[in-house]
């Protein structure tokens, strides 16, 4: 019988999901023995082509990493989608649009003109940009469209399982690729974590305060942190209490709060809305003027609230901004 | 909140307001204000919650972004909270909420809070007049018309991908693909 064939495909991402599965050390070898990998472009020369002459269905899951924001990335989406029996949402960007959905606060004009033109380090004179079609010795080469907007997979393709996290951890990694293996698969469109919130896991849940009052907010560099004790116990923002638990606390661990990225639980919509929801709730004081200086203390409540989440968010996207 | 048309009968827009009143002091003002046969605009949906404390910031963006031009949100008084806390958490959550809707392009002033015991009925009238006044100035929101703009880039693509994957499947090779009819970024 022939092994089950496997894609990795990556959008806009950074590359750190596909470092995860590396990180899978040996283990990897045990996964590479079961199945056949057909995609995998940051490791493995395979073409485009090459996957558009296998029978649809063909692939046993292809898991797809990054934001979708180019017309290349949707059309390798849709190509691998028609192509898999499982698509799979590898890492925070494919599952909740992640660091690149934060771009949904801006135009497409303005994203390219800061790149091409006004970026501090940028050296471009001629202001030229990516030109979709260019003439070049006859030949005619072409680029993919970036979009105005920024989406999360299932945003363009049906998903049927989401595997969280920037990046995701090897050990859920493993469980997922064992699961799908094995062929021991949760309800279509499950996250394989935990639905529980982080806090459940945490090393610092016992130093967590029953009523929790927050006095002001500080961002983790402005005072020195005890290691031992709750972020929130210490004013500082930390998105456990709303995000899914899964990581092992992996950046609390690392001495820093958690920022969000393994998503909401089941029971959420919108995770940047429920900790705002919890964390001004405890605000201490009770007066307009005492509420508004501490809530100073969050300079940009979209960049910290919505960190991975934007474009999965209820708005989606800063929605007074229009599309050319 | 699912029919888009959202007109007067002669034609011109009204703006949808939803509201979320408190069991205890607000709901029971726009009681007070019915019996009492106040008139105020008709364009606020009332929803009665226990308490303005369980006015979740998800409810009000999620009413935005189903189609409402202003949410109002009405509780009871300082001190006067049935469940004691439930005003201030909703207080401190309102100003918060204020920032982000402005941060995600929406005006804040579609977004109210108002303090109405139960024996305001006269408030609510004000206020409720007010707000729709207020919004009638900002003019419609129509953030679902807005998701149906953004997406039309994903349905051009996809008519276009569904096409060139149809003409050929096998034989046709990647690179004379993405022949999208837009213009280049200049």
């Amino acid at each position: 019988m022939s092994k089950p064939k496997v894609a990795f495909y990556w959008c806009a991402s950074c590359g750190g999901c596909e470092e995860t599965v590396v990180d899978l050390a040996e283990d990897i070898l045990g996964v590479v023995e079961k199945v056949d990998i057909v995609l995998w472009p940051v490791a493995m020369d395979f073409k485009y082509k090459d996957v558009e002459a296998m029978p649809d269905k063909s692939i046993l899951a292809t898991l797809l990493n990054g934001a979708i924001r180019s017309t290349e990335q949707e059309e390798m989406a849709r190509l691998l989608r028609r192509k898999s029996q499982y698509m799979i949402a590898y890492g925070a960007c494919a599952h909740l649009g992640g660091i690149p959905g934060l771009a949904n606060q801006f135009t497409r004009e303005h994203i390219l003109k800061f790149n091409y033109e006004d970026g501090p380090s940028m050296a471009n004179d001629k202001k030229t940009r990516p030109q979709l079609v260019t003439e070049d010795n006859g030949r005619t080469p072409r680029l993919p469209a970036l979009t105005n907007v920024v989406r999360s997979l299932d945003q363009v393709v049906e998903v049927d399982y989401y595997v969280p996290g920037c990046p995701p951890t090897p050990k859920i990694t493993r469980a997922a690729v064992t699961a799908l293996l094995e062929n021991r698969l949760p309800p279509k469109g499950s996250v394989i974590a935990p639905d529980i919130a982080l806090c459940d896991e945490c090393p610092r849940k016992a130093t967590k305060p029953a009523n929790i009052s927050f006095r002001e907010f500080k961002r983790p560099h402005q005072a020195l942190m005890d290691p031992q004790k709750c972020f929130l116990a210490q004013g500082v923002v930390c998105m456990g209490p709303s995000t899914r638990s899964g990581c092992e606390a992996a950046c609390i661990s690392g001495g820093m709060p958690c920022t969000g990225c393994f998503g909401p639980t089941s029971r959420v919509r919108d995770q940047g809305l429920k900790i705002m929801s919890s964390l001004c709730s405890n605000i201490e004081p009770k007066d307009e003027q005492g509420i508004s200086a501490v809530i100073q203390g969050i300079p940009d409540p979209i960049g910290t609230f919505y960190r991975y989440g934007l474009a999965k968010s209820l708005l989606r996207r800063k929605v007074n901004l229009p599309t050319d | 909140m699912s029919d888009s048309t959202n007109k007067t009968p002669d034609g011109n827009w009204t703006p949808r307001i939803v509201a979320f009143f408190c069991n205890w002091c607000t709901y029971t003002a726009a009681d007070l204000a019915g019996v009492s046969r106040m008139k105020y605009a008709s364009n606020i949906r009332v929803i009665r919650l226990m308490c303005s404390g369980r006015v979740d910031p998800q409810f009000v963006v999620d009413a935005f972004a189903k189609g409402a031009d202003g949410v109002l949100i009405g509780g009871c008084h300082p001190n006067d909270c049935h469940y004691v806390e439930g005003n201030y958490k909703c207080l401190r959550r309102y100003q918060m909420l204020k920032r982000m809707i402005a941060d995600m392009g929406i005006e804040p002033d579609r977004l109210r809070l108002e303090w109405i015991s139960a024996a305001e009925g006269e408030k609510v009238r004000r206020v409720v007049n007010e707000m729709v006044e207020t919004v009638k100035q900002l003019g419609p929101l129509g953030i679902p018309a807005k998701f149906e703009q953004w997406d039309k880039e994903m349905n051009a693509l996809a008519e276009h991908v569904a096409a060139s994957q149809g003409a050929g499947a096998p034989g046709s090779s990647g690179q004379n693909k993405p022949q999208t009819a837009q213009t280049a970024h200049v």
